[in-house]
């Protein structure tokens, strides 16, 4: 990788005169912004917002499963205004919440902190660029997503079916989305997939066309920052994925709506087509949710190791297999739905190989820490957690992989445990890895190490306490997606809705934090972090001025040093 | 400068249509997986589809020694005002053999109304060999009301059966049909009486 010397060449007060200082006014730039770094930002509130109402859903569905029987959802159902007389559409709120609770953590929590929010931020920075190619369109991929989240949050107050709101799961599977959700819930929920995916899809045009044509002289595709490689990947997933699910979806709405019968066995459909061309888009999916995090991480072991990335032509490499086999091992979330034994098989085994690029990535962050000046930093303690509560999702994740086991374990909470340490645990890690590692960079103000640290500790004790109950709940059998369970089941779940309690306080430890480094933190320098961080944004003020690379830096060769 | 510009937004502008094209190719793709999936399931079997065969076809198929059992399930979707029942539980039969077998559908209702019946075996990995020769299934339904018809299905499964290593140990065949009123209102072709 490049190593740039940290000099003030591209410094603000450097920048020519009539550049300097030249904001727009309030509105304008923060309504109609083009500035890639004010777009990430609000690309940042955006999913912090989508977070707490995502966050808060699970906070229901926790205290709902805190003991057997229903206790909360009545009052729920009464209060966001359905009818609470009748209990099936109490438990109809049941579908509505884990439905919103997927949707807004996937595409308006997840995607948007680590593709709109890091991905714009940093993805010029580091490649020396002034913005992102299109920065109008930029724009226009932030407000689809806006509105997509209000399409979907309009649903929640729209007759679906058995009550209000649209409770098809994240999946949106027919034949439940279609005859099984009368009303325009679903499509008000079908819309704002529409929108998210479309702005996605803007975003990721911009991502590759900025990426290729806009690095600064001499930095090569081999020379980029792991985290702009990891960007790299995840925009071309995002482009080559997501317009299959619009197909699918498209079609969900005119099964719906027109009549069709893509889906409907009476009309010559069939519904498992819906579940693989689902599947098709999710599994790249779950990839662009957890790379960015792997570039992030990649980024800060570096920086706290003091020294370079070990292997980085394999760890680049590694997330583009991981990205191209990404799209051929779909029917693995398919394995109950009548796969022949060789299907299942090739599907067992084109799983299992992502294994092997993802474990060239643990252990080349794990032999980059190896005999490295470690600086246990708040983002490095992040990052570290980030590697354990990844590993253990992965390798739940193989063992999952195999058709047979998964014939006994599908739509089990072992499931849910898995897939929340891959992501809620994993990517949510890197996420809060990435806010301690860049927040002084983005808003000029020092967090406090202290509550940063606190807050992992808290944060970490809270979500092992959460899942990891949930996978022997799941191997005694105990399904997902219901509101009442068995009372044998109880003792888990009780501890896992204590978690929840754990997981939330660590949150108000962040928002503290926030709050304290806003008001009162220390003002950041240009490279807080000290000699390990080598990248470009670290060569500029923090926060970097508006409009920063009017001259283009010149990225040396690390060899002729 | 602004010739630099220019030179940048124009490669900027050729990535970003690649890109788009890329996109709009996958767009693509997933609307053309309808009728793709339908040949997929056709050709091979796969979710148990059976096969169509000629009366060529069945001519030349050898009868082979083995035995084989075809269990027979007939439903209707909720909502379909029709009686819908197998008129033998089980056939005996042999690989290869041809065989007849009759179904009996009566409209309960008092309007008419168009059926489509869909179809499948289990074991799913039998779909491939199970070959329909005439099958009430290969057209839509009329039924007047009250009316009640007797249907046939000419069916063998082929001896390549036996080469399978996944279905050659399979002595029993069920075959299901589920009655639904086509969605379309039953355009098309439509065949009221049962031929045979």
């Amino acid at each position: 990788m490049a190593s740039i010397p940290a000099h003030e060449g591209f410094d603000a007060h450097h920048d020519h005169a009539h550049e300097h200082d030249h904001k727009p006014a309030f509105f304008q730039r923060w309504f109609m912004s083009t500035n890639h770094k004010d777009i990430g930002t609000l690309y940042l509130i955006f999913a912090i917002i989508a977070g707490i109402i995502g966050g808060g859903v699970s906070g229901i569905m926790r205290a709902e499963l805190a003991h057997p029987g229903i206790q909360y959802l009545g009052w729920w159902t009464h209060f966001l205004g359905g009818n609470d007389q009748d209990f099936n559409a109490t438990l109809h709120l049941w579908n509505v919440l884990i439905t919103a609770h997927g949707l807004i953590m996937v595409f308006f929590m997840v995607m948007p902190a680590l593709i709109g929010g890091f991905g714009n931020w940093f993805v010029p920075l580091m490649i020396g660029a002034p913005d992102m190619a299109f920065p109008r369109m930029n724009n226009i991929s932030f407000w689809l997503t806006v509105s997509g989240f209000c399409s979907l949050m309009i649903s929640a107050f729209m007759p679906g079916g058995t009550g209000m709101g649209a409770g098809t799961g994240w999946t949106v599977y027919a034949p439940l989305s279609t005859s099984g959700s009368v009303g325009p819930a679903v499509d008000f929920a079908i819309f704002s997939l529409h929108l998210a995916g479309a702005g996605s899809i803007l975003g990721a045009i911009n991502f590759i066309t900025t990426i290729f044509n806009m690095r600064a002289p001499g930095m090569t595709l081999h020379k980029m920052p792991l985290f702009v490689w990891s960007m790299l990947v995840t925009a071309f997933l995002l482009l080559l994925s997501l317009p299959v699910l619009a197909a699918a979806i498209t079609m969900l709405l005119t099964d719906r709506n027109f009549g069709t019968t893509f889906f409907n066995p009476a009309g010559g459909g069939d519904p498992v087509l819906y579940q693989h061309l689902f599947w098709f888009f999710g599994h790249p999916e779950v990839y662009i949710m957890i790379l960015p995090g792997f570039g992030i991480i990649s980024q800060i072991i570096s920086t706290f190791s003091k020294k370079p990335v070990f292997g980085y032509l394999g760890m680049a490499y590694a997330m583009v297999a991981i990205g191209a086999v990404g799209f051929i091992v779909w029917a693995h979330h398919m394995y109950t739905t009548g796969l022949d034994v060789n299907t299942k098989m090739y599907f067992t085994a084109a799983t299992m190989v992502i294994a092997v690029p993802t474990g060239i990535k643990i252990f080349s962050w794990i032999a980059t820490m190896w005999g490295g000046s470690l600086e246990f930093k708040s983002p490095l303690v992040w990052a570290i957690g980030f590697i354990f509560l990844f590993t253990v999702g992965g390798v739940t994740g193989v063992v999952l992989a195999n058709g047979g086991i998964d014939d006994n374990l599908q739509d089990t909470y072992y499931v849910v445990a898995h897939f929340h340490y891959v992501l809620s645990l994993g990517a949510v890690t890197s996420l809060f890895a990435g806010f301690y590692y860049w927040f002084p960079k983005m808003s000029g103000r020092m967090h406090s190490e202290l509550l940063s640290h606190l807050h992992f500790w808290v944060f970490f004790i809270g979500v092992n306490l959460i899942f990891f109950p949930m996978h022997f709940l799941g191997v005694q059998g105990m399904p997902r997606r219901y509101p009442d369970y068995a009372p044998a089941f109880e003792y888990w779940n009780t501890i896992a809705s204590y978690g929840y309690t754990v997981m939330a306080a660590s949150m108000v430890i962040f928002f503290i934090n926030i709050a304290y480094s806003l008001v009162a933190g220390k003002k950041a320098a240009g490279n807080y972090w000290g000699e390990g961080a080598t990248t470009l944004e670290w060569t500029l003020s923090s926060p970097p001025p508006f409009h920063q690379f009017e001259t283009l830096p010149v990225i040396e060769d690390a060899h002729a040093h | 400068m602004a010739l630099v510009l220019d030179a940048g937004n124009r490669r900027n502008r050729k990535v970003a249509a690649m890109a788009t094209f890329g996109a709009l190719a996958m767009l693509g793709l997933g609307f053309a997986s309808v009728p793709l999936y339908r040949m997929f399931c056709q050709a091979t079997g796969f979710g148990g589809t059976t096969m169509r065969a000629t009366e060529a076809q069945a001519a030349a198929i050898k009868q082979s020694a083995r035995p084989i059992t075809i269990r027979f399930d007939g439903n209707v979707t909720k909502g379909l005002p029709w009686e819908f029942r197998p008129e033998q539980v089980t056939q005996d039969g042999h690989i290869g053999e041809r065989k007849m077998a009759f179904f009996i559908a009566k409209n309960t209702s008092n309007r008419p109304i168009v059926g489509r019946a869909i179809f499948n075996v289990t074991p799913e990995q039998t779909g491939a060999y199970f070959h329909k020769i005439q099958c009430f299934c290969f057209n839509e339904q009329r039924l007047e009301p009250g009316e009640q018809v007797r249907m046939p299905v000419i069916y063998y499964v082929d001896p390549e059966i036996l080469n399978d290593p996944n279905a050659k140990d399979v002595t029993e065949i069920t075959l299901s049909y589920t009655f639904m009123e086509a969605a379309d209102g039953g355009t098309g072709s439509t065949t009221s009486a049962p031929k045979n």
